[in-house]
Order: C-alpha cells, then sequence, then structure tokens
C-alpha cells in the first residue's frame, strides 16, 4: 500500500494599496513562494497580480497582516518615505513527496 | 596628478530649459537618448578594456584586469569634476558635449564636484552555471539624506540596451522619498516603474534619491552602464536657461474648477501624480515638488494649486 506523505508550505503576497481600504488599487507587489515551485525577483512583473486587496482575498489568500493607521509625528507631517498601506496575505499549499523530491 | 584634465569648465554648453528642469523636480530624471556619438561609445569601449566574452574567464577575474588597465582613474571624492578625467578620453569628451556639460551645469553647478564613479558590468548566464542568478533589490544609493541639495548621478549606457540585457530599473518620481538604501528592498514592483532599454550613447541623469535597481542580464552578451556621481558646487539656484519663465509662471492656476484651460506647462508638470501614487500621500508629494521648485527657483512664494499656500495661511 503506497504511503502518502503530504507536508505544507507558505506562499507570501505582500499588496501596496493606493489608501487603508482593502478594496483599492494595487500599486505595488511582491511575492514569495516557500514551494520553490515559482521564482520571484525584483522588476520581474510589470502588471499587478491583482486589482485590488479585495481581488485578491476573492482568490483565496488570507489576510495575515495590515500596517496600522499611526499618528503624524508634529514637525514631519509633510515626509513620505516607504510605502504606507502594506498588507501580508498568505496561502497555505500542500506538497506531495513528489514535490519535496523534485 | 598626472593624468588629470586640468580643464577650466567649457564654455560650450546648451544649458536645460525650465521646462527640463521642472521634469527633473517632478520625476527625479532626465533621459537623453543616443546622444554620445558612435565613435566616442566605441572608444569609451576599447578605453575601458572591453575584450569578447571567449575571452573572459571569470566575472571578478574580468573585473580585476578592467580595474588595473583601464582610464578610469582612481580619484579621491572631493575632487573638482574638471581635474578628474584626462583630456584625451573618451569620457572627459563625453563631459564636454554641449548638450551633458548643460545638463551638468544647470544640475550641479558650474564646478561641479566628484563623489565616485564605478563602471558596471552585468555578465550574461552563461558565466553562472546553474545557480540562481536574480536581480537586484530596489533601493535608494548612499544613505538617509534629507538635504535640498541634491547630487546628480549620470547613467551612461555605452551599447545599446535590450530588454533581455536587465538595464537599470527605477521607479519615476521617488527621489523626494526619504528612506534608508535597502529598506525598501521587498518592494518587488511598483506600478509606472521603467527600465533602460535605450540605443548606444544614452545617457540618464537621476537625482540621488531616485529608487532604482540593476537587473539581471539574460542576454548573450555582457551590458556596460559607467555611473558618476557629483556633488553641487554652488547653491542649486537658476542654474538652468530660466529666461522662458513668465510672468504667468508664478500666478496660480483656477484649480477644480478649472474650465478647459490647463495652464501653465511648468504647473502641469509639477502636478503630475506617478501611477503608483497613493491617494492621501500622492498630495504630500505634489507638496514636497513645490518645496523642491522653490528652493530651485529661489522664491518662497511660488506656488502650484494652492497647496503650500493653504496650509500656511496661519496668523499669530
Amino acid at each position: 500500500m503506497a504511503v502518502l506523505i503530504m507536508t505544507t508550505r507558505q506562499q507570501v503576497l505582500v499588496l501596496y494599496l493606493a489608501t487603508s481600504a482593502l478594496d483599492t488599487q494595487v500599486v505595488g507587489w511582491a511575492n514569495y513562494d516557500g514551494t520553490g515551485r515559482e521564482f520571484h525577483m525584483a522588476g520581474d512583473n510589470d502588471t499587478a497580480p491583482y486589482k485590488t486587496g479585495l481581488h485578491a482575498l476573492q482568490d483565496g489568500w488570507r489576510l495575515i497582516q495590515a500596517n496600522p493607521l499611526t499618528t503624524h509625528i508634529p514637525g514631519n507631517e509633510y515626509r513620505t518615505d516607504y510605502l504606507k498601506y502594506e498588507f501580508f496575505f498568505e496561502k497555505m499549499v500542500e506538497l506531495s513527496a513528489e514535490d519535496l523530491t523534485a | 596628478m598626472t593624468n588629470a584634465m586640468k580643464n577650466e569648465p567649457s564654455a560650450d554648453l546648451l544649458r536645460l530649459s525650465s521646462q527640463q528642469m521642472a521634469e527633473f523636480a517632478a520625476r527625479g530624471f532626465l533621459r537623453f537618448d543616443n546622444v554620445v556619438p558612435e565613435a566616442l561609445n566605441a572608444k569609451f569601449l576599447e578605453e575601458v578594456g572591453h575584450v569578447p566574452l571567449d575571452e573572459i574567464n571569470h566575472p571578478m577575474e574580468h573585473y580585476g584586469k578592467v580595474m588595473a588597465s583601464s582610464v578610469i582613474p582612481v580619484i579621491r571624492p572631493g575632487t573638482k569634476l574638471h581635474d578628474v578625467y584626462p583630456t584625451e578620453s573618451a569620457i572627459s569628451e563625453i563631459l564636454n558635449l554641449p548638450l551633458v556639460n548643460g545638463a551638468i551645469q544647470s544640475l550641479v553647478g558650474a564646478v561641479p564636484i566628484f563623489d565616485h564613479h564605478f563602471l558596471h558590468i552585468t555578465f550574461p548566464p552563461q558565466f553562472y552555471g546553474e545557480s540562481q542568478q536574480k536581480s537586484q533589490h530596489y533601493h535608494q544609493d548612499s544613505t538617509i539624506d534629507t538635504r535640498q541639495a541634491f547630487d546628480v548621478q549620470i547613467m551612461y549606457f555605452p551599447h545599446a540596451v535590450t530588454v533581455d540585457m536587465g538595464g537599470t530599473r527605477f521607479l519615476p518620481g521617488s527621489h523626494l522619498r526619504i528612506v534608508s538604501e535597502a529598506a525598501i528592498a521587498r518592494y518587488q514592483n511598483i506600478v509606472g516603474q521603467q527600465r533602460m532599454v535605450c540605443p548606444a550613447g544614452t545617457l540618464l541623469f537621476l537625482h540621488m534619491g531616485i529608487w532604482h535597481g540593476g537587473g539581471l542580464n539574460q542576454s548573450e552578451q555582457m551590458r556596460y552602464m559607467f555611473k558618476i556621481r557629483l556633488n553641487p558646487g554652488e547653491r542649486q539656484m537658476r542654474l538652468w536657461d530660466s529666461s522662458d519663465l513668465g510672468n504667468e509662471h508664478f500666478e496660480q492656476r483656477p484649480i477644480f474648477w478649472t474650465g478647459n484651460d490647463g495652464g501653465d506647462q511648468i504647473h502641469q508638470t509639477l502636478m503630475e501624480p506617478e501611477p503608483w501614487f497613493e491617494a492621501d500621500t500622492g498630495r504630500l508629494e505634489l507638496m514636497n515638488r513645490v518645496r523642491f521648485w522653490r528652493y530651485l527657483l529661489g522664491d518662497n512664494t511660488f506656488d502650484a494649486d494652492y497647496w503650500l499656500t493653504r496650509v500656511e495661511r496661519e496668523f499669530d
């Protein structure tokens, strides 16, 4: 009798949105694939994977972290720095023994 | 100094226009395609030690040879630019092209200060075997820099760069964001990013703050990019040809209920958002552009679309 060995790996999708609302458009993104099936790097795509954060949810991504809204530091109200609306999503993907030995 | 060119600043120059300066202020770059003559491109490649791929054993070994033998001098930062390059060298001739000389003097003054230079050579996949290569992360050069004064980085592409050669990627309009070098590495892709695909002899002038990264060379040729960083030698105020600034430039144009008149072209340029701007901080970017333009004009009353005047209307 064959023994089916299953394990899981995490895929991470980071979306940067135009506002704090999940249903606003994606302005930046990053992918990290713990399954090893896909390799992503800086500048590898000019087309966003989803139109909005909500579209990612509808495609099965689980939201695991969102940037909080923070008070503006007096004197620095007009300074801009890092992208402000960062949302981390994950998918847990099952791998087979075949995947693990590939 | 034996090899230095000891040139006086050339009088042969074509200064930037106000419109070009406004584009630089708004987007953080100016690109000039195919402005270096082919003969100079060939001379540059010969001087830096370009050889056919089959004569290269290993990238680092080749870099070592190039560093030891090329005409690119080893120079201390803080040296006047005019004392850096041998007079007869291709680089010196390129810097003295009227357009290039004019752009440099418009941006960092008549006597710019040399910061550093580097010849970036990106090798094709055949040199890396099975090891996984990747592009360079987004970063801002140097470190946190809060000055209004600015350095420029000149990128020179001596040969045609195709898509698969992985030319420099950069994000227009990112230059006014105050970040810490590779802290932005997490951002793999941003809407509106550009990458250099260009003919030979193209120059890209970048504000020091622009977010950028080198691409992965997936072609069958080496890719060269020579970068020079320059500091300003004087206060950067109206160093360009500002004779085209009319009185209307200093007037507010109507906002929101505007009719069909777009108003002054430079106002339009300064107020044109990038596709990656966030809804709220995009407005801060516009305000910061106005602040930057005020600095360049030397006029603290200038405004575009009333962004600063509104929040400055305060009473004791």
